[in-house]
């Protein structure tokens, strides 16, 4: 884990880039996560994580055109760089083998004691 | 559809906030997602909405830094200057190297001369209680003139315990240190020491490394120092040992303590015999009185005393005592001082009785050669940088217009500066490692880089920092000041007076060197006129051996006669004091016609009959000692400034009555002889004879045997009549020669930094005239193409630093005719200062700037015009 550092809203908003593949700034970032997972997110609290993730060099970015509805401001849009896609993989292995390592008896203990 | 707009104030409060690399992207996405916000819950709540966003943006990470657009710290600024300073010592090689060449030359004179001062003032520093040590001197008048001594007789230690024993924790008397036999298992060593009184352990703080501080308590003990007591036992244990001393004394070794460092008085004090064994030995109780100052003595005041008072306290002491015992040593009106330990070695130089320094004025004049020289290092430095600052111009003017503000010019000006500065301190402490060696041996110390001393960093660092900023700040607050437009359309042109200051530098460099050019031939032309002076006797092949042994004294006929018949002498007569040194005085004559008030003195030399045949004086009138005559053993022979000072005008066959030791006839005028200081006039002498009270025979050698097969026989001779002591000697010329050591010194010293002044200002006037050649490449090409001969050309390039030279010499030649003519003063018999050691150094300036300059202006001028003119 040391390598690669990743909050959970880290990798959400990473996986979320993802996704969006070619169409993820801002706005579009917020409203897939508001969407999917069901839950708030305020602008300062995405910004930050961007801004975060690209300094970590998880992320790049580039400006789009300025369009009429955001008052000629550019979108920044953003791409998941090489080290990003490691980190998630490496995140995702780690979760993976946690899940292998859990014994059987463990899981169904605990329906068990349900 | 326009786009709605979102509340002014949050909006400005985010504008204001935010970190302006991310301001255009968020602000979209606000805008955007009001947009969206207004059409789907109204603009109520999408202003409430955007101010909630704006407020939780605001946090670290998106706010700006508060001042300008600066990111967190400078270093890639610095990283340029370093960058940008380096590229620029490397593209100018020959200035770079002239730079850090000539600073670090200045500097290592520097540091080895603050090595030397350091070591100057911390001398006898070692001494815990050496605020309150001070040696006890005597001020005696002898004739209207007063006399500073350093010896006292036996009897002041104990008169001033039981007088003023509240003002003293400790008051001791020595014997002067002297070399001794120390004998231990039939080997013999010699070793230089005294007798002390058992508490200077206390005062001096001896570090005991065996035994006990009480250890001289005893009268038949002994300290050893570390040293001494390796020289005598090697490894075995020392304490308890007995050795015998000269033959005579046994003692038992009680302690062993450190040697003294070398920067202290007693340095040589390397071992301590107890005084009472001294007194009953040489039988003191019964020989000397008040009027004997053979010792010395030394004090320690209380701790809560003050030193100048009570040394006010005790001036009578000794003139109180003699009248109390009957004394008639009153007439000479003795004052007794404390000279304190902090003064012995800086201010030890007394005339008619008050303090005139001493060596302090060597600690002055050396203080300031290196800060002169570092002067001219710093000079070379700020020169040659302002002189390039028109090829600069055009970097300022550029660097200008791409927005480096002034502050950035000033530091990239001054870090260049501090890279050759430091870059010349670490050559520098090269340079004096490498000079320590010779350094120590001219100046005759033993001095050391203190790598480990964290003051030495701090100040030489620390200077090294002012250095760089002094020189450096002059180049970058006039460089820096430079107008972009002007500059870069080429109107830059430093006025008329801009190299005013750049001329008046190099006049006080040059100022400098040639005072202290002046002032080395001065020095050295004193010390050869010196030595041309007529000694008025023959010292070449004269040895001096001291008698150890009485069998010399006894029977000196014999003695003589076996030297002689050896063939390798010539003559053989003994003397009680050294022939370089004859400082025996003594008064108490009376003669007629002498005026009753005087208090007379004499230096007096007891010698041989033969002694005047050995050292061949010349007799102005009556004759030599004679063995024919019995009655010369009543006679004196005085010299021609005796002969004034009794102001007979025939002295031979008059008589002198020396107190209770009856009359003595003067049987010869001999001509004056230097047997004391050759700076100094001839005192009034009388010889008389003494076969008793001798301590050194003297040889003359003939000149037509070798000196080594000589020595090998008089050594047998010597050997057959003193078995038990090694044979020492040495040739009074050589120690007469050792009585030029120390101006030698002084002047090997000062003429090795005036030659560092001289090459250091060349060296910038090479540099600044390799730049000025290169300004006027141009002027040259066309003047050459318009028919200017090359010796035209060197002569117009040389003329203006030629001028500057002459300037130059006419100031330092008052300066120096006044210092050294004060500094002339000092010594009685002293050279003339002549006008040719003026007109030479002049001359030789002239030239050595001529050669300096004319490579320079040489290479310029014989460049092919064409190619100066082509290039544009």
């Amino acid at each position: 884990m040391r390598q690669y550092q990743l909050g959970e809203f880290e990798e959400v908003v990473m996986l979320t880039v993802g996704v969006l593949y070619d169409e993820a700034y801002g706005v579009s970032i917020k409203k897939e996560i508001e969407s999917r997972l069901t839950r708030g997110v305020s602008v300062g609290a995405l910004q930050t994580a961007l801004k975060r993730l690209e300094d970590k060099g998880y992320l790049r970015s580039r400006e789009g055109e300025p369009t009429e509805e955001r008052a000629g401001r550019p979108k920044k849009f953003f791409q998941i760089t090489a080290l990003g896609k490691r980190a998630l993989e490496h995140n995702k292995t780690m979760r993976e083998e946690l899940w292998n390592s859990i014994p059987k008896i463990a899981l169904d203990g605990k329906f068990i004691g349900m | 559809m326009s786009q709605p707009l979102p509340p002014k104030l949050p909006h400005r409060f985010f504008r204001w906030f935010c970190h302006p690399d991310l301001r255009d992207a968020i602000e979209g996405d606000l805008i955007e997602l009001y947009g969206e916000r207004v059409r789907e819950i109204g603009k109520r709540k999408a202003d409430w909405k955007f101010a909630k966003d704006v407020l939780l943006l605001f946090r670290p990470g998106i706010i700006r830094q508060m001042e300008g657009y600066q990111p967190v710290n400078n270093i890639g600024m610095y990283k340029s200057y370093f960058k940008i300073g380096w590229r620029n010592l490397v593209k100018n090689k020959g200035y770079s190297a002239i730079n850090i060449g000539g600073l670090a030359v200045g500097l290592t004179a520097a540091i080895l001369i603050a090595l030397w001062v350091h070591d100057e003032l911390t001398f006898n520093k070692n001494f815990e209680n050496y605020d309150k040590i001070a040696q006890v001197l005597q001020n005696q008048t002898f004739n209207g003139e007063v006399e500073t001594w350093w010896s006292q007789a036996r009897q002041i230690a104990p008169e001033l315990r039981n007088q003023y024993g509240s003002d003293f924790k400790h008051v001791i008397m020595s014997s002067w240190n002297g070399s001794h036999k120390l004998t231990f298992n039939e080997q013999d060593v010699r070793k230089e020491g005294s007798f002390m009184e058992p508490e200077v352990t206390e005062m001096l703080t001896l570090k005991m490394l065996s035994g006990t501080r009480d250890g001289l308590k005893d009268p038949y003990s002994i300290l050893l120092s570390e040293s001494t007591a390796k020289d005598v036992f090697g490894d075995l244990s020392p304490l308890g040992q007995a050795i015998l001393m000269d033959d005579k004394l046994e003692v038992m070794v009680t302690g062993v303590y450190e040697d003294l460092p070398r920067n202290s008085s007693f340095h040589d004090l390397t071992f301590i015999a107890p005084w009472e064994l001294y007194v009953t030995s040489e039988n003191l109780e019964e020989r000397t009185g008040w009027g004997n100052s053979w010792f010395h003595s030394i004090a320690q005041i209380e701790d809560n005393a003050d030193m100048d008072q009570v040394s006010l306290k005790i001036k009578d002491v000794k003139l109180n005592a003699v009248v109390a015992a009957g004394d008639d040593d009153d007439r000479f009106k003795p004052e007794i001082f404390l000279h304190p330990m902090s003064k012995w070695h800086l201010y030890s130089d007394f005339n008619n009785g008050v303090s005139v320094g001493g060596g302090i004025q060597y600690v002055w004049l050396f203080g300031l050669v290196g800060v002169f020289v570092l002067m001219l290092a710093c000079i070379n430095f700020i020169n040659l940088n302002t002189a390039r600052s028109e090829k600069r111009a055009k970097e300022v003017g550029i660097r200008k217009t791409l927005g480096s503000v002034r502050i950035q010019l000033i530091n990239q000006f001054l870090t260049e500066s501090m890279m050759v500065v430091v870059l010349s301190f670490f050559l520098s402490l090269v340079l004096a490692q490498l000079a320590l060696p010779w350094f120590n041996e001219v100046s005759g110390k033993q001095i050391g880089l203190l790598w480990t001393n964290p003051f030495f960093w701090i100040i030489g660092l620390g200077f090294t920092i002012i250095t760089g900023m002094i020189a450096g700040s002059f180049p970058a607050f006039y460089l820096s000041s430079f107008h972009p437009a002007r500059v870069l359309k080429g109107a830059f042109r430093a006025g008329r007076f801009s190299a005013i200051p750049r001329k008046i530098l190099v006049v006080a460099q040059f100022t400098v060197s040639i005072t202290l050019i002046i002032g080395t031939l001065i020095v050295f032309k004193q010390i050869q006129f010196t030595k041309d002076r007529p000694i008025g006797y023959d010292n070449i092949g004269v040895i001096s051996a001291p008698i150890r042994a009485d069998g010399i004294r006894d029977h000196f006929d014999a003695f003589r006669n076996d030297l002689q018949n050896s063939g390798a002498v010539k003559e053989v007569a003994l003397t009680d004091s050294p022939l370089t040194a004859t400082n025996v005085t003594n008064g108490g004559f009376t003669w007629e016609g002498k005026d009753p008030g005087m208090a007379e003195e004499f230096a007096t030399l007891r010698v041989t009959h033969e002694f005047g045949e050995m050292i061949d004086w010349q007799i102005l009138d009556g004759r030599d000692f004679s063995r024919d005559f019995a009655s010369d053993s009543m006679a004196f022979i005085i010299n021609e400034s005796a002969a004034r000072y009794l102001g007979m005008e025939d002295p031979v066959g008059k008589s002198l009555k020396w107190g209770n030791n009856g009359e003595y006839k003067i049987i010869g005028v001999v001509k004056d002889m230097i047997t004391q200081s050759p700076y100094s006039p001839v005192k009034q002498m009388l010889f008389f004879l003494n076969y008793k009270r001798v301590n050194l025979a003297h040889v003359k050698i003939d000149p037509k045997v070798s000196a080594t097969e000589a020595l090998s026989k008089i050594e047998t001779v010597f050997k057959k009549y003193d078995p038990s002591n090694a044979f020492e000697y040495s040739f009074v010329d050589q120690d007469y020669g050792k009585k030029f050591d120390n101006e030698r010194r002084i002047a090997k010293l000062t003429s090795a930094f005036a030659g560092l002044a001289m090459l250091i200002s060349c060296l910038g006037l090479f540099g600044l005239a390799s730049f000025i050649a290169e300004q006027r490449t141009k002027e040259i090409g066309i003047r050459k193409v318009m028919g200017a001969s090359v010796a035209n050309l060197w002569g117009m390039l040389s003329k203006d630093f030629v001028l500057l030279v002459v300037i130059s010499s006419l100031i330092s030649i008052p300066i120096a005719y006044h210092y050294l003519s004060s500094w002339l003063e000092n010594y009685e018999y002293r050279t003339s200062i002549s006008w040719w050691i003026f007109a030479f150094t002049g001359f030789g300036a002239v030239l050595i700037t001529l050669m300096t300059v004319s490579y320079q202006a040489l290479k310029a001028a014989l460049m092919n015009p064409v190619r100066s003119l082509r290039s544009e």
